[in-house]
């Protein structure tokens, strides 16, 4: 059963969003999901990138209005 | 884990991979570090600090009109590079420690870059030797007489010993002019495969970086964080000053990186924005300031830091008027907003230029 999780990092600048993700994704079971909320366009960059070398998989990102939604799911480590 | 466990040796013995921690400030001389030691078939983590001085992010991030440069964090750029994960921890809180009371003291400007050092070394091998990440030894790019202060042939030993590190903390870049730490004793690394770099040129460090097939490395001309520009260690020593007493939240380091700041009397400053990437920024902070923004013209807006009364009030909304679009009309419309929510309008008139002082300018 895997479990989808929201993490806001609204106001956030870089490095803090990409700080949170990790330090929230060490959290979960493999399979969950983390919903991240950013605004800083830096995450569009940097979030990314750290799932690329931390091999965690972005399903999905959103850009609505000034906010940035990221869809990560969990891959163990 | 992605690396094999054991790697096999000549006589077919497996030998345990040795894990190493490279603290990576996304520089390149931390980039070099690290992939000279995972050439020698250590497996190399990277580890980065998060001291809410860093240049990594922020300005690019807040400033609109710096979008169009390419807003990577140049230690996952790093990472990426070679392959390796990247943690990043966050150390601000006990960070002010180290700004307030660095025990060697600061650098040409605010930056105390040898305690700085230590504390980075320690809390990477606090990280590094935990039970769960099970690390051998850590590894920095630090060169013999790169920084005047901290990268001393003197202060090597010294980061060593007081971070607690002693000789499981190598240097490869330099290691040839440094007694042998432990990973070259036990032979985890081949000692003459590391350098011998000393000194501030930076060509041996280029050549290195062409052989590996590096380019677009980042170069920050300072060193790898605010503390070390003049203009930044004003601000906050102004900070002190206005407050009497050396001290510092998250929020307040992070607003010396934005806008102006013109500090009229000694009880407030003004905070300036800039222009809209700033502008949206300091929104954000609406609600722990006082702030001023133009209604009747096109304006930036102002946060208010301090403790200010009635006349204060007015003087900074005439300052804030002087950098609108009515900075030539007779009266401009603000509208000042208290943290709480509660607002009103007041006409002023703008300040003339040569009235703004000089030194009120942070
Ligand atoms: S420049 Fe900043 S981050 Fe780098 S060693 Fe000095 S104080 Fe530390």
């Amino acid at each position: 059963m895997s479990n989808k999780h929201t993490l806001d990092c609204s106001n956030l600048l870089c490095p803090m969003p990409v700080i949170r993700t990790q330090n929230a994704l060490k959290e979960l079971n493999e399979g969950d999901t983390l919903e991240v909320i950013c605004t800083d366009p830096g995450t569009l960059s940097d979030i990314p990138t750290w799932c690329r070398i931390n091999q965690q998989e972005v399903l999905s990102t959103e850009e609505i209005d000034n906010q940035i939604i990221f869809t990560i799911k969990k891959t163990a480590i | 884990m992605t690396q094999a466990n054991s790697i096999q040796t000549s006589n077919n013995a497996p030998q345990k991979q040795r894990k190493a921690v490279a603290l990576i400030s996304g520089g390149l001389d931390s980039l070099l570090a690290a992939k000279v030691i995972q050439e020698q078939g250590v497996h190399v983590e990277g580890i980065n600090f998060y001291t809410g001085f860093c240049v990594e992010g922020h300005t690019h991030a807040i400033r609109k009109k710096d979008k169009d440069k390419q807003k990577r964090n140049n230690a996952l750029w790093v990472a990426e590079q070679l392959g390796i994960k990247l943690h990043i921890i966050d150390i601000s809180e006990e960070y002010k420690d180290i700004v307030l009371n660095p025990k060697h003291g600061y650098g040409a400007n605010l930056n105390p870059c040898l305690d700085c050092k230590i504390f980075m070394v320690n809390q990477a091998q606090a990280w590094a030797w935990a039970e769960e990440n099970g690390f051998d030894f850590i590894i920095t790019g630090e060169v013999i007489g790169q920084r005047p202060k901290s990268q001393r042939k003197e202060t090597m030993p010294i980061i060593a010993r007081e971070s607690g590190a002693e000789d499981r903390l190598l240097r490869p870049l330099c290691a040839k002019n440094l007694m042998p730490t432990l990973p070259e004793r036990e032979g985890w690394v081949d000692r003459d495969q590391l350098y011998d770099f000393s000194g501030r040129s930076r060509k041996p460090q280029f050549e290195l970086a062409k052989k590996f097939g590096f380019d677009d490395f980042a170069q920050p001309a300072g060193g790898c964080c605010f503390l070390t520009d003049a203009n930044y260690s004003a601000k906050l020593a102004d900070l002190w000053e206005a407050r009497g007493e050396r001290r510092y939240e998250l929020d307040d380091i992070m607003l010396l990186k934005v806008g102006r700041h013109i500090r009229p009397k000694p009880n407030f400053k003004l905070i300036v924005s800039r222009e809209e990437g700033e502008n949206n920024f300091l929104k954000g902070y609406k609600k722990q300031f006082t702030s001023i923004h133009t209604v009747s013209h096109g304006g930036p807006l102002t946060l208010l830091d301090g403790a200010f009364d009635k006349d204060d009030i007015k003087l900074a909304a005439q300052i804030v008027a002087r950098y609108s679009g009515g900075k030539s009309a007779d009266a401009v419309t603000v509208q000042i907003e208290n943290y709480n929510g509660t607002s009103y309008v007041m006409d002023v008139p703008p300040m003339p230029a040569h009235e703004v002082k000089e030194e009120w300018h942070v």
